[in-house]
């Protein structure tokens, strides 16, 4: 049976072969792969687990000077009515001293309302400062106690293994005691 | 399995007429009973066996734990303190299954060390010893999974931890960690896969041990002098009953020390944080891996921008982050071992006749010893540059001592055989 594909002066039927196999094998493999995906993709957020992805809060309460965490997709997010003097000291950062460089304007809607995630940007812990008995790190916003960053008064790194800022939230004013995050 | 002859022989008809059909008998004959093993092995020999017997124990205590545990972030916790207060012998099984995975890592890294100090690792068996890193590999990722059930303090950040440690790949990083949560956090999702991951793992190692030993059985085990066979009558022993009784007598004394860990120090490998139940919002103020990984996580965190080392490797800080770096390190730590046959270029096996390489090990297991000690403290002062300059060493040793040494040294001279090795001293009386 090989003796007719491997005879050398069938060349014709050979190609034809070759292009039998290579066919098959290229729409086995195409096959093998969508039908592996639905196995990798079972393990990406449910449609429930997305549904959660908005939270609203009352910010009415929160003092100057006073932050709170809420809970917006199972993270923390951290809301801090900043006070005129931490908002100066934001601004006035050079940028140049950024390891990831950011205004401060950029990061807040509102300057007294610095909203952001509440989770190391290094391996995702939580970082202390948000309560006033808290460490707050060399530069008077968070400090990271599990490898050691400080995040300024922006949330913006400063110092320690960490290689971003902490992430703002995609977030709106509903009313001016109100906010939607996510 | 070849390597082995029987010449099986029964009268009992019942295991004529199995043994007909499938060969079991002649099997197990040819590789447990006359199996050919070298006269001289000595005690560290015992530690394959050991590490086998500890799987089934994991299996068996994993299998019953299981009966009783419920893999939901709401009652997890409450699951295994009812298993520790209120199933009948509940405490028991969860503080085999608890110390078990300890003991577990004691015995194959003592394994393991064994095959580097007497050269197991070299031609011929190059294969036997990468399936070994391949168990190491997927006893390590069973082990991280099965501490994240129990769902306290450290289970939580530590799963959070290691799986952030994906993000630090370029542009596929997050996806993957979303991928490896099923959220946006360590959550329910996280937990259920990893029940379910590590329910399966321990059966992929038993499928890992049965090559291992296939790979073994071709060209049964090295021996302290590292001298192969040469002639079966002279050089070895029947597996049964000589190993088989020693590895008996092995396993009675690991089981007297597993027992004393069980009965009087059950939470010493432990870290109390693992009795508070998982609290996303509280990150406790000091996170530590298990005893077993941490020279590894001293590896892992020895790569902060500044490390000379990072700097060279990364060009500069162009080619990666240091947190990217870290992670590739604290990989290829142990990836790096599949390639140990090949960059040691001595011939010689045993470290008991390469005096410059027996110096070298020393020094490597001390390093890995001191990876551990640094791995489990906060990095801060002085601890930082020990932590970097040990992680120097461990791949300075692996890529360029071994090689180097390979070369250079001059080994001693070799005895003619096993026999010879076993034989010289009364030889020397003659
Ligand atoms: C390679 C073998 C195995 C290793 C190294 C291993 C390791 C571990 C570890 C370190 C823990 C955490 C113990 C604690 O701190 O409470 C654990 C928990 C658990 N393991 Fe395993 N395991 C193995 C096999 C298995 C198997 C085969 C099963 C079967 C389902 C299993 C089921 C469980 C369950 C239900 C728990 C949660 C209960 C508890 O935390 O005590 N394990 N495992
Ligand atoms: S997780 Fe914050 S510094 Fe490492």
């Amino acid at each position: 049976m090989s003796e007719t594909a491997s005879g050398s002066a069938e060349i014709d039927e050979q190609t034809r072969r070759d292009f039998l196999i290579w066919s098959t094998v290229a729409v086995g493999a195409v096959g093998t792969a969508l039908a592996v995906w639905p196995f990798i993709d079972q393990m990406n957020p449910a449609a429930d687990t997305l549904a959660l992805a908005s939270t609203e809060v009352d910010i009415s309460q929160i003092e100057v000077g006073q932050s709170i965490t809420v809970i917006w997709r199972g993270k923390p997010v951290f809301i801090r009515h900043r006070t005129p003097e931490e908002i100066k000291e934001a601004e006035a950062v050079d940028l140049a001293d950024l390891p990831d460089p950011q205004t401060d304007d950029a990061r807040v809607q509102k300057p007294e309302w610095l909203i952001m995630v509440g989770v190391c940007t290094h391996l995702g812990c939580i970082p202390l400062g948000q309560k006033s008995g808290d460490p707050k790190g060399d530069f008077g916003g968070w400090f990271c106690p599990c490898h050691g960053s400080h995040y300024d008064t922006s949330g913006r790194i400063r110092k320690g293994p960490a290689p971003n800022n902490l992430p703002v939230p995609g977030y709106e004013f509903t009313s001016d005691s109100t906010v939607l995050i996510g | 399995m070849s390597g082995g002859t029987s010449n099986f022989q029964s009268n009992s008809r019942v295991v004529n007429w199995i043994e007909h059909r499938l060969p079991v008998f002649s099997f197990l004959d040819s590789q447990l009973h006359q199996y050919p093993t070298p006269k001289n092995l000595n005690y560290f020999w015992n530690f394959g066996s050991l590490a086998g017997i500890v799987l089934v124990i994991m299996i068996v205590s994993g299998i019953t734990l299981a009966m009783s545990y419920t893999p939901h972030t709401d009652l997890a916790f409450d699951s295994v303190e009812r298993i520790m207060r209120d199933v009948n012998s509940g405490w028991l099984i969860r503080y085999i299954h608890m110390n078990g995975a300890s003991i577990f890592f004691i015995v194959v890294y003592i394994h393991i060390f064994r095959g580097l100090y007497y050269g197991s690792y070299k031609a011929p068996r190059e294969i036997l010893w990468m399936i070994g890193i391949f168990i190491l590999l997927a006893m390590m990722a069973t082990a991280f999974m099965g501490y994240v059930l129990p769902w306290g303090q450290m289970s939580f950040w530590g799963a959070t931890v290691i799986t952030n440690l994906f993000s630090a790949i370029p542009l596929v990083g997050d996806w993957i960690v979303q991928l490896l949560w099923g959220g946006f956090v360590v959550g329910n999702p996280t937990l259920n896969r990893f029940f379910s991951l590590h329910y399966l793992l321990p059966f992929v190692i038993v499928g890992l041990v049965f090559l291992h030993l296939w790979a073994l059985h071709m060209h049964h085990s090295n021996n302290p002098t590292g001298v192969e066979i040469k002639d079966e009558k002279k050089d070895t022993i029947p597996f049964h009953p000589y190993y088989t009784i020693k590895d008996m007598y092995g396993l009675g004394l690991m089981l007297i020390f597993f027992a004393f860990f069980i009965f009087f120090a059950p939470n010493y490998f432990g870290h109390p944080d693992n009795y508070i139940m998982a609290d996303p919002l509280v990150t406790p103020p000091h996170i530590v891996p298990e005893w077993y990984f941490l020279p590894f996580y001293a590896i892992l965190r020895a790569f902060t921008s500044d490390y000379w080392v990072y700097q060279i490797v990364s060009l500069g800080g162009w080619l990666m982050s240091a947190k990217l770096a870290g992670v590739i390190a604290m990989f290829a730590s142990i990836l790096v071992l599949l390639l140990l046959p090949w960059l040691d270029r001595s011939r010689v096996r045993s470290a008991k006749y390469r005096p410059l390489y027996r110096f070298f090990f020393w020094v490597f297991a001390i390093d890995c010893v001191i990876l551990g000690w640094v791995g489990g403290l906060p990095p801060e002062g002085v601890l930082v540059t020990i932590g970097q300059w040990s992680t120097f060493w461990y791949f300075f040793h692996i890529i360029i001592i071994v090689p180097v040494v390979g070369i250079l040294e001059r080994p001693k001279p070799l005895p003619d055989s096993i026999a010879a090795s076993v034989t010289s001293a009364p030889q020397a009386a003659e």
